[in-house]
């Protein structure tokens, strides 16, 4: 079997990191909002500095990403499919960007002190508005409803490939099936 | 491409691969679910509670969905340092810091009636210079009627209107009684306590229970009252007005700054922190932390208080909550109230800026 194009190591790790605090995000998230439990307050607390947290990485994925080569897509994939693959990780980074910001606007013009730990606040990045904190709160929801979304589209289309295409897009991800990677040839 | 799905599905175990690609995303959905609590009906979260206070008060948009009628006030914090021993928090200092305050009445009615025995609050916002912000509601009873988030929503239910009588149906609160000897406990303490003029000559109570954490890490469970320096006169007879606690406060402060001593109770061995309906023996450490000095008075309407909650976890460093389950729950209750209120037209509020200052616009 030929050898499989690998997203370069520093990539890889970066993708499972923020794959495993994304998705504990939005469960943390969901929770947050539906519970009036002491828990409450613990997942408030956890959420705002992970959501800061996943705002670094993706600024740091996104560079990396317009640096080092991506591999490609197979070949057979249909154009629509490319178009889809293309759009969805457009929407991917937007959101892994931009959810965090709202988040971080929202409690700005809500007045309220974006804690990262006890002693370390963030400045405010809008000015005090209530009437944009109750739209951006909204928003907020909103957009993480349609990450999440996203996220079972990106879930469902690598096991397509990995399971029932079987081509290199899956392993480039995993790491699987041979050792070449971008990098290598890159150089 | 379809080709090769064909392939594979005809494979030994193909369809087995399909089911999975299709399980994963299903599953995370299912747990979503779950966790949202959308798949067991009666999960309590801050949306019951403004259903519950929508049926007990009614609708009022633009309003806050408890404490709904009130009135800003604005002055600073004082620290004495006597409290520097227990919490490292910035504004125990011997520093000024200044406050965003609001004096209000319990319930979700923002037209309601004075009346002396009505539950009076003063929720602060104090700001140090250099941060570490401290917001907190505090109330003129002295323990709080229920033990935790569920109880307090059936214990609001119980004293719902009836759609046709307009009026509580006794049997309701004699039931919940009934299953609650804390709540009866803690009503006859609320029915004795010695009620006062007003706002200013009140003192207004912690009710629950915080962690206070100084500068080597320990840990000492605290509560807190806001003690006036104003003499304590008797409360007001029939016909005082119907906003009268307002009106006396604004011509309070008109006369000259009011202010307050903050008394923080130093839990002793055995005083439970996780239940706010029993209050700590009398002879407790107490520690003056500072004084609140309230300077000037101004209307909900384009006052500092409006848009902000004073939600009771925004906490300094060297405050910390309890195990008392009710701030996590007006945390979250809070929160949700200030999301709906802010994305709704806003009604004048009782207290206009006429009331304040009589003659100006």
């Amino acid at each position: 079997m030929h050898p499989v194009e690998h997203f370069s190591l520093f990539a890889r790790v970066l993708h499972w990191l923020m794959a495993v605090m994304i998705l504990a995000m939005l469960f943390i998230g969901i929770i947050m909002v539906t519970t009036v439990e002491p828990a409450y307050h613990r997942l408030v607390d956890l959420h705002r500095p992970l959501g800061i947290s996943i705002l670094l990485l993706a600024v740091v994925r996104l560079v990396n990403r317009w640096l080092i080569r991506v591999p490609p897509l197979p070949n057979t994939l249909p154009p629509i499919l490319r178009l889809a693959a293309r759009l969805s990780h457009i929407v991917l980074y937007a959101l892994m960007i931009g959810l965090p910001l709202v988040g971080w606007g929202m409690l700005s013009a809500g007045a309220y002190p974006v804690v990262m730990w006890p002693g370390f606040v963030l400045p405010p990045i809008l000015p005090h508005d209530p009437a944009l904190f109750a739209a951006l709160r909204r928003l907020h929801t909103w957009l993480a409803l349609i990450l999440f979304g996203v996220v079972l589209v990106h879930l469902a289309a690598a096991l397509m490939h990995g399971l029932l295409l079987r081509d290199d897009v899956l392993p480039s991800m995993t790491g699987g099936r041979g050792n070449r990677t971008a990098d290598d040839s890159a150089s | 491409m379809m080709a090769a799905i064909r392939e594979t599905l005809a494979e030994k175990g193909g369809w087995l691969r399909l089911a999975a690609v299709c399980a994963a995303p299903t599953l995370l959905v299912l747990a979503f679910a779950l966790a949202a609590g959308w798949l067991v009906p009666g999960r309590l979260t801050a949306g019951t509670f403004m259903r519950t206070f929508g049926l007990v008060d009614g609708p009022h948009p633009g309003f806050r969905r408890n404490h709904a009628k009130g009135v800003c006030v604005t002055g600073w914090f004082e620290g004495s340092g006597e409290a520097v021993s227990f919490s490292r928090a910035a504004l125990f200092t011997r520093s000024r810091s200044p406050v965003v305050g609001r004096f209000a009445l319990a319930g979700g009615m923002p037209f309601q009636d004075d009346e002396p025995e009505k539950v009076r609050s003063l929720a602060l916002w104090i700001m140090p210079v250099h941060g570490g912000e401290w917001r907190m509601g505090i109330n003129d009873i002295p323990v709080f009627p229920v033990r935790n988030a569920a109880d307090f929503n059936d214990f609001l239910l119980a004293s719902r209107p009836e759609p046709q009588t307009h009026r509580p149906d006794p049997s309701r609160m004699a039931a919940f009684l009934a299953r609650h000897p804390e709540t009866q406990q803690a009503l006859a303490l609320l029915k004795a306590r010695i009620l006062t003029s007003g706002f200013a000559d009140d003192t207004y109570n912690s009710l629950d229970s915080f962690a206070f954490i100084n500068g080597e890490g320990t840990i000492t469970p605290v509560r807190w009252a806001m003690v006036p320096e104003q003499a304590a006169r008797p409360p007001a007879g029939p016909g005082a007005g119907r906003d009268y606690l307002f009106h006396d406060l604004i011509e309070a402060l008109a006369h000259g700054p009011l202010r307050w001593h903050l008394v923080v109770t130093v839990g002793g061995a055995g005083d439970v922190t996780a239940d706010p309906t029993v209050a700590w023996p009398a002879g407790r450490r107490q520690v003056d932390a500072g004084i609140l000095t309230l300077v000037r008075a101004e209307s909900e309407d384009g006052g500092p208080c409006k848009g902000i909650t004073y939600d009771p976890l925004i906490l300094p460093e060297g405050i910390a909550p309890s195990d008392d389950p009710i701030p996590a729950a007006r945390s979250a209750v809070y929160a949700r109230s200030f999301v709906l209120r802010s994305g709704e037209p806003k009604t004048a509020s009782a207290i206009s800026r006429a009331d304040i200052r009589p003659g100006e616009p």
